[in-house]
């Protein structure tokens, strides 16, 4: 069954066409990536799924449920967990805080007036630093981590509201080359073992066709190509308005690393 | 009515939007560039008025000719753009980059410190001023006298309005400010002298002030409260037009102007309740006024400033609370007035953690924090003079009027954030002040109310302390509570980032309202137990002075830290009754202390104690 269905998605910033009828679905356990040159429209597609952005037309629905326009906070209780493009975490907060936090908030706790926040969800928390690398850090405050691992804690905290949906914006973007694998490998790998879909928009060509199910491809808000990394490879359209020939040597590796 | 009587009611509601948009021109540019919301522009109004009564009537000895009328207006201008650039190169320099409340705070510094040199200068007693040469006849207009000094400040408005236009649109400098208005750090990369820029921005912000304080000396006479009065109204002008906009000021200003002019003839007592519904209606539509635009985000992750980790009191500050506990239950073994000062502290300590909450807690800066307090007084004082209540059930009514009155503000205020936010807070507190001092039949006006006694078995001042000890600890560390629990948490989460908050599924805008809700009630509740520790009421609890009083004690105290307000408070109103009989300058010395705390000082005493701790024994 469908998880993510996004139906001709249109958005205008004066004069300027940021989405022009996108369109694209996406399965559970399925990881989409959305590719393109700056200013193609990646992160304004993203931001009306995840509801910081309303389209000016369009659908988008999740698991058959109209989502369209609806607030970031009612999108994250239907079951979708969000990444920034540049993280975005509490900065007062310990690393173990964070992720409790974003329990506290999918428990629907965050009006209790009484309880101690620092012992709520502890063990659960933990668990979800140990998934992705970080339990060892959890005591620290999270402005001293290395922005690698403030990536990987901002994995948790979305994971923490129990998502069926994950969107990732360029989830690597300012990470040391080899930071970025380990983070695809383990979302990937996090995706496929809990059924959940990945979403997500990429600049790492190495990442993409190493990771991604099928590709999107998108130039001035409009999709120009879809499709298996090996078929989007071949097309000779996007090798020319957008791999390059640096694009095309990252895809060729993949196809040789993943056979 | 008649169609006659409406157009001058008109003409001079222009007259009024006039001057306001020569005096809110400048506060909104010195905004735009500087990223400062300047309290002292209300004190070079003041300063421009009464340079203006001292140096216009020597000229006209002169020759009473209208051009020396308005030299000396220009030379008061000038003379207070001087002021301003003493400001900028003193002051201001130095807070262009501390948070927002720091900034606030320090520029009421110098409004405190003006407000004592002109009483120096120039005495308590209204000076009035001479009339324009030329301008002092009535013109007829259908019919109806109008005053041509009116008719010509009409033009003034439009007049500045163009000057400002051609100024920005055909000058460096002009250019490098409208620059500087929309990316500050742009133009600091290409490489443009920001000092020069600031400095020269200051001169023209405050040459502005004091030319609307100069040509008000026909209308009205030079006085020592001229500055707050204004402040705020150009505030109310500058957040409706939005801020850095000088064409949103001028529209916002006439406006207002139209609106109290005609607000006069259907509501006479409550036109400033009309301009805050105005306010508050181009607010909910418009978050960033008529004109403004949104401030930008900041590319990188800033930590906060505020309460970082509540976390747990260590050994030695537990016993400095056992200790600070004991002494106050130990206050009725020394005299009555150590009583009455130590009632006093609990009190103000209560209302002081509420506010941190708030500002601490919750990132919510709040400039008009005193309004909850003072309603929530009003509310007890009145159910107590009016309705013949005992105090018991008025102190129940105290935190609920308060509450009651953070709802009502806050559904505005918490759609709002930074410094839009705490000049919201500020004109709502205003307003609040004004209703209080214009509703004589009920309020009693500027003289208040007296009878606010506790009731018999209360009486007695030790009986009382005891009482308020009880109710204010209990209500400090329920409060306290609140931080360490999830609600509080919760509040600081969304202060670190509310995209962040949301996305984990927050509502950020309620959770803040009820934050502010609580904070105020807290408040409300410090303020009834205030009246009933006074036996009165009157309008200062609410006012401006007071607000600041409260942020004074957070500085003294430390935002950072969870009980530095209270410790801030303790030390403050020690310090301001000690010295308060002993000086006459008394604003003088608050003034400057609140600039030195600011450059010197900024953690407060619970950042000293901290570093006192930290250091290896």
């Amino acid at each position: 069954m469908t998880l993510l269905a996004a139906e001709g998605l249109v958005k205008r910033f004066g004069g300027v066409v940021a989405a022009k009828d996108v369109s694209f679905a996406l399965d559970p356990g399925e990881m989409l990536a959305i590719i393109g040159p700056n200013g193609a429209g990646k992160t304004t597609t993203f931001n009306m799924v995840g509801g910081q952005l309303r389209p000016d037309a369009g659908r988008v629905t999740l698991a058959g449920q109209d989502i369209t326009g609806i607030p970031p906070r009612a999108v994250c209780r239907l079951g979708v967990g969000r990444t920034f493009q540049v993280a975005q975490t509490f900065l007062s907060f310990t690393v173990l805080g964070n992720v409790q936090m974003a329990l506290i908030a999918h428990h629907g706790q965050t009006r209790r007036l009484l309880a101690d926040a620092a012992a709520l969800h502890r063990d659960d928390a933990l668990a979800l630093l140990d998934r992705v690398g970080m339990a060892a850090q959890a005591a620290r405050p999270i402005g001293e981590l290395a922005y690698g691992d403030v990536k990987r804690v901002e994995l948790a905290i979305a994971l923490a509201a129990a998502p069926r949906l994950l969107l990732m914006d360029e989830p690597t973007a300012g990470m040391a080359p080899s930071e970025r694998s380990a983070l695809m490998a383990l979302v990937a790998g996090i995706a496929r073992t809990e059924r959940i879909g990945v979403l997500f928009t990429e600049h790492d060509m190495d990442a993409v066709f190493a990771h991604a199910d099928r590709i999107l491809v998108l130039v001035r808000g409009e999709i120009i190509a879809r499709g298996t990394p090996a078929e989007v490879r071949a097309d000779p359209e996007v090798q020319r308005v957008y791999l390059g020939h640096s694009g095309t040597r990252a895809a060729e590796r993949a196809k040789r690393a993943h056979g | 009515m008649e169609w006659e009587f409406l157009l001058v009611q008109a003409l001079s509601g222009l007259a009024s939007a006039s001057s306001l948009f020569v005096i809110a021109s400048g506060l909104t540019i010195v905004f735009g560039v500087t990223r400062i919301v300047n309290f002292a522009h209300g004190s070079f109004y003041m300063l421009g008025a009464y340079v203006a009564v001292t140096i216009v009537p020597w000229l006209l000895e002169f020759d009473r000719s209208p051009w020396l009328f308005f030299a000396g207006v220009l030379l008061s201008a000038l003379a207070v753009g001087a002021m301003g650039v003493v400001m900028e190169v003193l002051l201001l320099r130095r807070i262009y980059r501390v948070p927002e409340l720091f900034q606030l705070l320090a520029t009421f510094g110098v409004v405190l410190i003006v407000q004592d040199l002109v009483l120096l200068a120039w005495g308590p007693v209204d000076i009035p001023g001479p009339r324009a040469p030329g301008l002092r006849h009535g013109v007829d207009i259908a019919g109806q006298r109008f005053p041509a000094y009116e008719l010509f400040l009409i033009f003034v408005g439009p007049a500045v309005l163009g000057l400002l236009w051609l100024l920005m649109h055909r000058t460096r400098f002009g250019v490098l400010i409208r620059a500087a208005t929309q990316d500050r750090e742009m133009v600091g990369a290409l490489g443009v002298n920001q000092a020069m820029l600031f400095t020269g921005t200051l001169f023209l912000g405050a040459a502005l002030a004091g030319l609307g304080g100069a040509l008000q000396i026909p209308r009205v006479s030079a006085n020592p409260q001229m500055d707050l009065s204004i402040i705020t109204e150009a505030f109310v002008v500058t957040v409706i037009g939005g801020m850095g906009s000088v064409p949103g000021a001028f529209i916002a200003a006439v406006m207002i102007g139209l609106l109290q002019a005609f607000g006069v003839l259907v509501f006479p007592k409550i036109t400033l309740v009309l301009v805050f519904l105005l306010m508050a209606a181009v607010l909910v539509v418009k978050p960033w006024g008529l004109l403004g635009r949104p401030e930008a985000a900041a590319g990188r992750a800033v930590l906060p400033e505020g309460i970082l980790d509540p976390g747990r009191l260590d050994g030695l500050t537990r016993a400095l609370v056992v200790v600070a506990v004991a002494a106050v239950l130990a206050l009725p073994l020394l005299d009555a007035y150590a009583v009455k000062v130590g009632t006093e502290v609990l009190i103000l300590a209560l209302a002081a953690f509420s506010l941190n909450f708030l500002v601490g807690n919750g990132g919510i800066v709040s400039f008009g924090h005193a309004a909850y307090f003072g309603l929530g007084a009003y509310g007890a004082g009145l159910l107590v003079v009016k309705a013949g209540l005992p105090m018991e059930p008025a102190l129940v009514a105290a935190p609920i009027a308060g509450g009651l009155a953070a709802a009502l503000f806050g559904f505005f205020v918490v759609r709002l954030s930074g410094i839009y936010l705490a000049m919201l807070t500020l004109a709502f507190a205003q307003i609040a002040y004004a209703v209080v001092f214009q509703w004589v039949d009920v309020t009693g006006g500027d003289n208040g109310l007296v009878g606010v006694w506790p009731s018999r078995w209360a009486a007695s001042r030790e009986v009382y302390h005891y009482m308020v000890a009880a109710v204010t600890i209990a209500a400090i560390v329920l409060l306290r509570r609140v931080i360490h629990a999830p609600f509080g948490a919760t509040l600081r989460a969304a202060r670190d980032s509310a995209q962040r908050a949301d996305a984990i599924g927050v509502d950020v805008r309620m959770h803040r309202w009820l934050g502010f809700i609580l904070a105020g009630a807290a408040a409300g509740l410090a303020g009834g137990l205030y009246a009933f520790s006074k036996g009165s009421i009157d309008p200062t609890l609410l006012g401006i002075p007071m607000s600041v009083d409260f942020l004074s004690m957070l500085l003294l105290g430390g935002i950072q830290s969870v009980l530095g307000p209270v410790a801030g408070a303790a030390a403050f109103h020690a310090l301001k009754d000690f010295f308060l009989p002993l000086t006459d300058h008394w604003r003088l010395f608050m003034g400057l202390s609140i600039i030195a705390m600011v450059l010197l000082f900024p953690r407060g005493l619970a950042g000293a104690w901290a570093s006192l701790r930290r250091r290896p024994a």
